[in-house]
């Protein structure tokens, strides 16, 4: 037995609005509305909807032998209900087909883990409770924004009644070990992990449509012959964001048609089967433990946090938000803590990467600012007059 | 008197302070009788209209079979290869400009009539559009009926020198600032020629400061008897000015100009690390963009300052007033500074300032606190000083404000009249 295990990141930032020094203390609105829905609505148009209708396709043309696994972030389901509901219906009628499992993660898709395990459990604890209010779900297996990963935050995972997690193979975690099994944490606690397999996962993500890629055309065919290839597996992860089909990867370049046809080429020239995680996770047996000191994602070639957390305004503008959290919570104003939560999204400190020269390509695509440093100074704006609201009222209330 | 001037801008097609001191210079004259054409490379036709004529190099029409534009070759060899050299951007304007697809040059057809075009400003093409203007100029001076020719900073120097040469008109240039303002010690030896050659060409050198003077003396060699200073003026707005309050209930102290080694931004946030570690309860602003903004911006986020330090990044129009009307101290700690009209247009807000040694603006200025640029200490202790102690803070204001009538630009009219006259004898 042998099994592709398929996850897709589904996740849409809140972007925030131009915020100019002379706004701070005047205009409290900080989101990019505009932006925010014609973005949500484009993504819906060339992503969601149509990869949705084809994966519900094959799930019904397969009968149940189709499995794939999302985890869907509460900030992308917040601009569904507000730009495209139809979204949600399509990812419900997915879920109910038996064939989805849905992953836990932090709502706000934040680096909450890395700063506050108190922050951390309760946006995790709001997302299943988001997951089991839209789709009846209760997610068992866990991946953290961006798979980062380190022991510590597998403790706080398992702490939070997680079977299982979600990371990046990394090679400086798995060593000479190969992502094709299960492994478990350090500390033997039984928190089961799943690796990610990064070369066959960005084949599809990134490579698929890269002309200068020897390997270019992907077909299906070659892709199970790679499968085959691969010695004795037990599970091959191919995690990946769902924006591949369609916005990474347009429609033109015959992603949907690679993904069309690959179950069937699967089950026609190879063993392999598709399962979720939890059942890769409860079925397959534990191979070794892992540990990893420092944390580990699945971003540039560093696989490490350094897109996020990398350079002095990044450090600084995360540090003064994560500053706030007593205060912020001390008001007990569902609203300040609502911004305060949706600042903490790791988009807003992805847009203040420096990493020009290596990966600054696929940083760019994603950022609507001009540079790190306009982010920075937008967000430290924004970040002032948040503060200024949080101590106004702290201030009347006493 | 009849003056043949050549500037590089004009309000409100503005991006440094040369075209507002050119404007106001010029309004002064023009009010005195003086009848002045002023050359700009591009001409917009909504520029401000204070009397003065102003023509347009990219609306002259210029005949290459003349003898006379065959006689500025002779004089100037034309140079290209260094077109892309460019004084006014840093590394990474520069980057972006040698990615970027060259524009196809300008190519010279003998026997024809032509017009050239100008970008204007401070662009990618500077060099060449120096060059450029001056062939043009060659042409103005040719037509038109002029007693003396006045150029504005180095990039007409050219065209001044060119015109002297058609015309034997006598030339007075005008330094607003030179290299090593601009560079410190890395100078660019092509501006640095360009200037050298157009203070050997004058007759008569104008320096906005003895600051700028000494420069001219000790760096390019000229004679100080040939150098007159004539300080820059400012315009006295009528009325009262109101103060903004600012939503941090915090005195707000404030940086304005261009974030360019030679505005000495880095000791502005030096000096501001200093006074909060004593006071958090200052707000800094640094309004203004330039080929250093990135670096500072680092600078105050390795420092972990930012929740006291703003940047609002290039202000325009009423923006650059409204940010001295939140202000209580102005600081400009300009590394070299030939004038420096801004500490001025703060006073006028009144706004008490803290200026640099190394400025032309100190020596016309008493009620203003003086310290050497890489003085951090006795910077932090003034930023201190007039955010703490209302008495010295209010005696500086209400001085400075009585000051600023005196420095006007009649008065600098005047002498420069009297300097036209003296070539003209």
């Amino acid at each position: 037995m042998k099994s592709i295990c398929f996850y897709f990141q589904v996740h849409q930032p809140f972007r925030l609005r131009p915020y100019r020094f002379f706004d701070i203390g005047n205009k409290h609105n900080y989101y990019d509305d505009i932006q925010n829905k014609w973005l949500c609505r484009r993504i819906a148009d060339k992503c969601y909807l149509p990869t949705n209708r084809l994966m519900l396709d094959l799930i019904n043309k397969y009968e149940g032998r189709f499995k794939i696994s999302y985890s869907i972030t509460g900030t992308v389901i917040e601009q569904f209900k507000l730009y495209t509901p139809e979204v949600i219906e399509s990812f419900q009628k997915l879920v109910d087909t038996g064939c989805v499992e849905l992953l836990g993660e932090t709502y706000m898709h934040s680096l909450a883990a890395l700063k506050s395990e108190k922050e951390f459990a309760q946006q995790v604890s709001m997302h299943t409770k988001l997951m089991q209010e839209t789709f009846n779900y209760t997610p068992t297996v866990f991946r953290n924004t961006e798979l980062i990963y380190s022991d510590e935050i597998g403790r706080m995972v398992k702490r939070l009644g997680f079977k299982a997690q979600c990371m990046e193979g990394a090679k400086q975690v798995l060593g000479w070990r190969s992502p094709n099994f299960v492994y478990e944490h350090r500390d033997h606690n039984g928190l089961k992990l799943l690796t990610k397999n990064f070369q066959l996962s960005d084949d599809i993500a990134f490579r698929f449509s890269q002309s200068s890629w020897k390997e270019y055309p992907l077909t299906c065919d070659k892709f199970v012959n790679w499968l085959n290839a691969i010695d004795s597996p037990n599970c091959v992860n191919l995690f990946m964001d769902y924006e591949t089909f369609g916005e990474h990867q347009w429609e033109e370049t015959g992603i949907f048609e690679f993904m069309r046809y690959l179950p069937e080429e699967v089950f026609a020239k190879s063993s392999f089967d598709f399962q979720t995680p939890s059942f890769v996770a409860n079925n397959y047996e534990v191979k070794d433990y892992l540990s990893s000191v420092s944390p580990v994602s699945w971003a540039d070639e560093e696989r490490d946090i350094s897109a996020w957390l990398g350079n002095d305004i990044q450090n600084d503008a995360f540090d003064q938000i994560y500053e706030m959290e007593d205060l912020v919570k001390e008001t007990q104003n569902n609203d300040l803590i609502d911004v305060w939560r949706h600042l903490q999204t790791s988009d807003n400190f992805y847009y203040m990467c420096t990493k020009w020269f290596s990966d600054g390509d696929v940083h760019k695509y994603f950022n609507h600012y001009s540079s790190p440093y306009e982010a920075y100074i937008n967000y430290m704006n924004i970040l002032s007059d948040f503060r200024l609201s949080v101590e106004n009222l702290m201030h009347n209330d006493k | 008197m009849k003056v043949l001037m050549f500037g590089w801008e004009f309000p409100p097609h503005i991006s440094g302070g040369l075209g507002t001191a050119c404007f106001q210079m010029t309004d002064a004259l023009v009010k005195q009788g003086v009848d002045i054409l002023f050359v700009i490379p591009n001409r917009f036709k909504d520029e401000k209209d204070n009397g003065t004529r102003i023509l347009g190099a990219n609306e002259v029409k210029i005949d290459f079979k003349s003898f006379w534009s065959e006689e500025y070759f002779k004089h100037l060899s034309f140079v290209e290869v260094n077109s892309e050299l460019v004084p006014y951007i840093g590394i990474n304007d520069y980057y972006n400009i040698v990615n970027k697809n060259y524009q196809t040059k300008e190519t010279f057809e003998h026997n024809a009539f032509r017009y050239f075009s100008f970008q204007g400003g401070y662009k990618e093409n500077l060099m060449e559009e120096v060059e450029k203007y001056a062939l043009v100029a060659s042409n103005i001076a040719k037509e038109n009926d002029f007693d003396v020719i006045h150029a504005h900073d180095w990039l007409t120097y050219k065209a001044g020198i060119v015109a002297k040469k058609i015309s034997n008109k006598p030339l007075v240039i005008h330094v607003h600032a030179t290299e090593f303002d601009r560079s410190g010690e890395n100078v660019n030896p092509t501006v640095f020629n360009i200037e050298k050659e157009g203070m050997e060409a004058a007759d008569r050198i104008i320096t906005v400061s003895n600051y700028t003077k000494k420069i001219v003396v000790e760096k390019y060699h000229q004679n100080p008897n040939k150098i007159t200073t004539v300080y820059n003026g400012i315009d006295i707005k009528e009325g009262e000015t109101n103060k903004i309050s600012n939503p941090f209930n915090k005195k707000i102290v404030t940086f304005l100009g261009r974030v360019t080694f030679q505005k000495g931004p880095d000791y502005f946030i030096e000096a501001a690390d200093k006074v909060l570690k004593r006071d958090k309860n200052i707000i800094f602003v640094i309004a203004g963009s330039g080929d250093m903004l990135n670096r500072m911006i680092t600078l105050v986020a390795k420092k972990r300052i930012s929740k006291n330090f703003f940047f609002t990044g290039f202000l325009k129009g009423n923006d650059v007033e409204e940010m001295f009307r939140r202000s209580d101290v102005y600081v400009m700690p300009s590394v070299s500074e030939p004038f420096g009209i801004s500490p001025l247009e703060a006073m006028r807000e009144g706004v008490p300032t803290i200026i640099s040694k190394q400025s032309g603006v100190s020596e016309v200025v008493s009620y203003a606190v003086k310290v050497d640029f890489w003085d951090i200490d006795a910077m932090s202790d003034a930023i201190y000083a007039l955010t703490h102690y209302p008495a010295i803070n209010n005696m500086i204001t209400k001085n400075a404000t009585k000051e600023l009538k005196k420095i006007n630009w009649d008065k600098a009219a005047n002498e420069i009249i009297s300097i036209y006259n003296n070539v003209t004898v």
